[in-house]
């Protein structure tokens, strides 16, 4: 199962005519299926730009992306992503399970197989009984996880997440993060996860990605060897806190022309 | 389980709700039969409200036709012109290009006293028919509804339409989906201007001359014969008529906008 490519950036750049802002030079990364991949580094150094790259919501200026061998735009077609954002982007005309069948109605999907996947996403993200209530009538949390199964519903090979959980307060977060690395397990998916907080990248991920800004570049690959399933306790070993201080420390080391508030959200 | 049952409960607050307005309402005529009491006004300046209650009854049986027959045109005028409101904010809002040429053009247009064109209209169509009365009315109705809908329709937070693109959803698909729900609030605000609007602009319309089964020649010809109380019972069946088009858009947006913030159940 993995080993297989799911995304392959080649020489990415994206320039932005507004401004003329390099947000993306010369971006190379090959994800492999079940990677869970976050994407860290300060504000403005691209990593909501590579996240739209990678899910053909904007062109690249030069490079290829390629998501299942195929590229990114008839991924897109093929329905082969899921996408999460700060915030949870639902409708509130519709109820909390129309919102996560959308993505099935869109996919021609007949209403008894959209009721039983809606009611399994349901389960997963503990909100079985909330399926007829409002959005307007959920917390920003529970809002969040509609959100995570209404990406998840279609079983997208790639899911991207854009800050997830970045207005959410720290206790929710670490729920959270669980639950997502258990949905994770139990789908095999591979996930691109962009953050601002070391800890939560190091805890999550497979992989931390680091970035620095202007123009856009990686700063450096962390691969993070702890193993899953991770716990509370994660959080606890010392191997947790090497691995945040080299993310930490690689942050700081490319970040030298970071402005002072700008280290100072990154060093928490 | 739905969450918007009415309760007794509910309904008993919304009664109480109107407590003071109809107190406000029933003192305010309280007051004005006895200011005309009190100063001697006389009858053509302002009658009764007593009188007209009584020509009201007296004459319903030619103010109520009258009034149905208005009623007709400024529904006609208010369906087409919301219709076309809508179907004009669609197709600008779909090219970009069409809306940077008629925008300005229409906002212009949304200020200048479209009722003063109604002897125009009386000319270009036939004045004695329904026709020229519909079209005013619609007029009327059409710039505020297009220049809402608008609104709505280009109020979608990109977020959602990026949400809908990676769904590889058609522009088609994210206009139903999307931006027509979005809209929607939108469009019944300016639904229920353009229902005081079209009832205002049939019978000013009328006014400027008409057939005489319409309410505004029969407002207009009673007052140049001094007979008031007739004059004012039929602006109190326009009135009414008035009401009762507002109120039915309400209700209907109370029915179809259910998740916009004031219709929330609490
Ligand atoms: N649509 C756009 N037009 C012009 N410039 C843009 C656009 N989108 C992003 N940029 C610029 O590209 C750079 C990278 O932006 P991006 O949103 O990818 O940063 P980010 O790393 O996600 O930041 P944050 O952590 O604050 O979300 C910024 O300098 C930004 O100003
Ligand atoms: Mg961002």
């Amino acid at each position: 199962m993995t080993g297989v490519n799911v995304v392959e950036i080649q020489s990415v750049t994206k320039t932005f005519p507004a401004g003329n802002v390099t947000a993306l030079e010369n971006i190379d990364l090959t994800l492999t299926t079940g990677e869970f991949v976050s994407l860290i580094g300060p504000s403005g150094c691209g990593k909501s730009t590579l996240l739209r790259v990678i899910g053909d919501l904007i062109e690249p200026s030069a490079g290829t992306v390629t998501v299942n061998g195929k590229p990114a735009k008839q991924a897109r077609g093929d329905h082969d992503y899921g996408i999460v954002f700060q915030d949870s982007v639902l409708f509130d005309w519709r109820t909390v399970a129309k919102n996560i069948g959308l993505p099935l109605e869109l996919l021609g999907w007949d209403r008894a197989k959209r009721k039983q996947r809606v009611d399994e996403m349901l389960e997963l993200v503990e909100l079985g009984s909330f399926g007829e209530h409002y959005p307007w009538q959920l917390s920003g949390g529970m809002q969040q996880r509609v959100s995570i199964a209404r990406a998840l519903a279609f079983e997208p090979a790639l899911l991207l997440m854009d800050e997830p959980f970045g207005a959410l307060d720290e206790m929710t977060r670490e729920r959270l993060n669980l639950e997502l690395l258990s949905i994770w397990q139990k789908l095999a998916s591979t996930v691109v996860f962009v953050t601002h907080s070391i800890s939560e990248a190091v805890f999550l991920s497979t992989r931390v990605v680091v970035m620095s800004p202007r123009p856009g570049r990686i700063a450096g690959v962390v691969d993070i060897d702890l193993p899953y399933p991770r716990t509370v306790e994660t959080r606890e070993e010392p191997r947790y806190f090497a691995l945040v201080t080299e993310v930490r420390e690689l942050l700081r080391k490319r970040g030298e022309h970071l402005l002072p508030e700008e280290e100072a959200a990154l060093t928490e | 389980m739905s969450s918007y049952t009415i309760t007794p409960g509910s309904v008993g607050r919304q009664a109480r709700e109107w407590v003071p307005a109809i107190a406000v309402f029933v003192l305010a005529i309280a007051v004005w039969q006895g200011a005309i009491a009190a100063f001697h006004i006389q009858q053509f300046l302002l009658p009764k409200p007593t009188a007209i209650v009584s020509a009201f009854w007296d004459q319903r049986h030619t103010l109520w036709p009258a009034g149905w027959y208005t009623f007709k045109e400024a529904l006609g005028g208010f369906a087409l012109g919301s219709l076309g409101g809508i179907a004009a904010a669609t197709l600008i809002g779909r090219f970009r290009a069409l809306g940077n040429a008629l925008m300005p053009i229409a906002i212009a247009a949304n200020a200048i006293p479209i009722i003063a064109f109604a002897p125009i209209f009386n000319a270009w169509f036939d004045p004695l028919s329904p026709n020229s009365k519909m079209a005013i009315a619609g007029v009327l109705c059409f710039f505020p509804v297009m220049v809402n809908t608008l609104r709505g329709l280009t109020s979608v937070s990109p977020r959602q339409i990026e949400l809908m693109r990676s769904y590889a959803a058609s522009d088609l698909t994210i206009w139903r989906r999307v931006r027509f729900p979005t809209a929607l609030p939108f469009i019944f605000t300016a639904l229920k201007v353009a229902s005081v609007l079209a009832m205002i602009g049939a019978v000013v319309g009328e006014y400027f001359g008409g057939s005489y089964d319409a309410l505004g020649v029969l407002i207009r010809s009673k007052a140049q014969i001094l007979d008031f109380q007739t004059a004012w019972a039929g602006i109190l069946v326009a009135s009414l008529l008035g009401i009762a088009l507002y109120l039915a858009v309400a209700l209907t947006e109370r029915a179809v906008v259910r998740w916009a913030p004031e219709n929330r159940p609490s």
